[in-house]
């Protein structure tokens, strides 16, 4: 408990805690998640800053003691854009909900990952908009259940690493609330990229998914986590048939490509250096 | 003219080099007619004098871009049309909450929806004041030269900067892409005022919203304040409260600072006021017509005054009012069906008629038809 103490004392205010989120909520793993791959990394806590957008999920940098920026939904990235590139010292971090990060901030995660940004995006996955009381978003399963969804999902879900690999990433990442150690080295991992990162938390929502769609408790709604998910590097030399429906989870893109807010300095120093 | 600076330029232009003079280091935006050239200018020049151009991927993204510009400390500015100023309104309303200084320049064209992209208009004004939602102050400029242009994108700085919040420079498409000979003034004859920051005694227990400060100092991100921001109702540190005394302390300052501040914000110039049977009211690109008619009106014995409001929001209300009761007529020409003009007439309803000469067909008003409003009314 000492180590749970000081990793709190460090980065969290604590008199803001305790936090909003439900009981049984996966959300606080991904949070401390994130707090331990700060501590691990050693970074200078005035030059790290945390933005969110609206949700669950986007009430984390409130609870964290670093600057922290609270934005309208959907528009982190824009404004994480601004920051980082206003002021590149700056580690910036990115904390996004499903619905905040693929449907109405879709946009600006692509563009994001297409410029190679140093930004880490963390997505809060739950598969369900949360905070406005359980209505279907882009991750939601095809068939389940939301309020907006009360016949089944009509849509097709969006796979987020496949979306960020596919619009330039340069670490994608994907590990559950319930891979926790895991989870936090892959956040860690996204933190040290020098470019646009990426890393999807798998969490759980008991409130709305869960209950709406009979997948029981939160302890349960753990264990499906571990039951239905399969590491990459195992996934790799089992059959096509035992993968099936299955998640994979771990690194899928780790490369090191020119960032954007480096390249543009280059530009910057062409005209304000050496003559 | 040896010693003087004269350029030619177009307000455009003219508006990105004021920018640059008031210290403009940071610009993010998203193309839009017919704004495009600020943006284009300032791609150009910023990293010449070590500053930053994004183009991001939407309107939306352009005003969010500018604003993490301004809280990691560089001074802000975005550039937009008609249809991009509603694209941008929620992240407007979002800086005027959160209290971050930025620039945001509407050149405007006309609507609504797609509209006319290259035809002047003035048919913002009222977006300006009411076009993200909930209460809020507004500070909107409006210049009717190219010089002028130069000189209120630095005013709209200093007081984006004195009062923490968003000011707008509301440009039409007559002075955006018109070209004018003009003196370039000496940086050292340029006022510039930059935020109140906190000192280093102030980093353990800093209010980012300090109550007791009409304008509360402003500390950027990495300078190690470690504050916190929400578009949330907020107490004195940044935090959510959505206890009503908190919101209504909150929600007083932010009106307070603009509402007791008239005097340093409101700017207008007059023009034969002291002796007229008539007084003609407009603001832009319109003014040049107005000025152009009332002279030659002037001529002919007629007795017209003019009042060319520079500062749009907040409405110059006791100096319109102050002018009203000296005439039994005001005209307001704007390039709109009436927007001012539904403020000029609350103002002035009791003392004297108030009648709109106004149009919305992608032409600018001419002396012509300003001349032949004033035959009808005098």
């Amino acid at each position: 408990m000492a180590v749970a103490s000081k990793l709190l004392e460090n980065n969290f205010r604590m008199n803001r805690l305790p936090h909003i989120w439900c009981p049984g909520c996966g959300h606080g793993i991904i949070m401390r998640g994130i707090a331990e791959a700060i501590e691990n990394l050693g970074y200078d806590k005035q030059k790290v800053c945390i933005i969110s957008g609206i949700g669950c999920s986007s009430r984390a940098p409130g609870y964290m003691d670093f600057n922290t920026l609270h934005t309208t939904h959907g528009r982190a990235l824009a404004f994480a854009t601004g920051v980082k590139l206003a002021n590149p010292d700056l580690k910036v971090i990115v904390v996004s909900g499903d619905g905040d990060a693929t449907a109405i901030g879709g946009n600006h995660l692509i563009h994001a990952a297409r410029r190679n940004i140093d930004i880490t995006t963390i997505v809060f996955n739950n598969n369900i908009y949360g905070m406005t009381g359980g209505q279907y978003s882009p991750t939601t399963p095809h068939n389940d259940l939301g309020t907006t969804a009360p016949y089944g999902n009509v849509d097709n879900v969006f796979d987020i690493c496949r979306l960020a690999e596919g619009a330039g990433a340069t670490y994608v990442a994907r590990g559950t609330v319930y891979h926790a150690k895991q989870l936090e080295k892959n956040i860690e991992s996204a933190l040290e990229n020098k470019g646009f990162s990426l890393v999807e938390g798998v969490s759980i929502c008991p409130t709305y998914y869960g209950r709406k769609n009979r997948k029981g408790d939160a302890a349960e709604m753990m264990i499906n986590l571990k039951e239905t998910t399969l590491d990459k590097k195992v996934a790799a030399k089992l059959p096509a048939e035992k993968k099936e429906g299955k998640l994979i989870i771990g690194e899928f893109v780790n490369k090191a490509q020119p960032e954007f807010c480096e390249e543009y300095h280059k530009i910057v120093d062409k005209f304000t250096k050496g003559d | 003219m040896v010693n003087k600076n004269l350029k030619l330029m177009q307000g455009n232009e003219a508006c990105v080099e004021g920018a640059l003079a008031a210290g403009m280091k940071f610009f993010a935006g998203y193309p839009i007619t017919p704004s495009t050239e600020i943006a284009e200018i300032s791609a150009q020049r910023l990293p010449r004098v070590g500053g930053k151009f994004i183009q991001m991927e939407d309107e939306i993204a352009g005003m969010a871009a500018t604003i993490g510009g301004s809280l990691a400390g560089l001074k802000s500015m975005t550039a937009t049309s008609g249809p991009g100023f509603s694209l941008k309104q929620e992240n407007i309303g979002y800086a005027m909450l959160t209290e971050i200084p930025c620039v945001v320049v509407d050149v405007q064209r006309g609507g609504p929806s797609t509209g006319l992209p290259t035809a002047p208009s003035q048919s913002d004004v009222m977006q300006a004041k009411w076009g993200t939602h909930g209460d809020h102050p507004v500070i909107a400029l409006s210049p009717s030269s190219i010089r002028e242009t130069y000189d209120l994108t630095i005013q709209a700085f200093n007081l984006a900067e004195k009062y923490r919040t968003p000011v707008f420079l509301m440009l039409d498409e007559v002075i955006g892409h018109m070209r004018e000979k003009i003196e370039i003034p000496d940086p050292s004859d340029i006022e510039i005022f930059n935020r109140i920051t906190p000192d280093e005694s102030e980093k353990s227990d800093y209010k980012a919203y300090d109550n007791s400060l009409e304008v509360p100092k402003m500390a950027a991100f990495g300078e190690g304040f470690k504050f916190h921001v929400t578009g949330l109702m907020h107490d004195e540190f940044g935090f959510p409260k959505n206890d009503p005394t908190v919101t209504e302390i909150l929600m007083s300052r932010i009106m307070g600072k603009i509402e007791n501040n008239l005097e340093d914000i409101l700017l207008y110039d007059e023009y034969y006021t002291e002796d007229m049977d008539l007084l003609i009211l407009s603001y832009g690109g319109t003014f040049r017509s107005v000025m152009s008619a009332v002279r030659e009106a002037q001529r002919s014995g007629k007795k017209v005054g003019v009042f060319k409001a520079k500062t749009l929001w907040p409405f110059p209300e006791k100096r319109v009012k102050e002018l009203s009761k000296k005439v039994d007529n005001i005209i307001v020409a704007e390039m709109n069906l009436g927007q001012y003009y539904y403020e000029v007439d609350r103002i002035a309803r009791n003392n004297c008629e108030v009648s709109l000469l106004g149009k919305a067909n992608g032409e600018p008003i001419t002396p012509t038809e300003v001349l032949k409003k004033i035959k009808e009314v005098l």
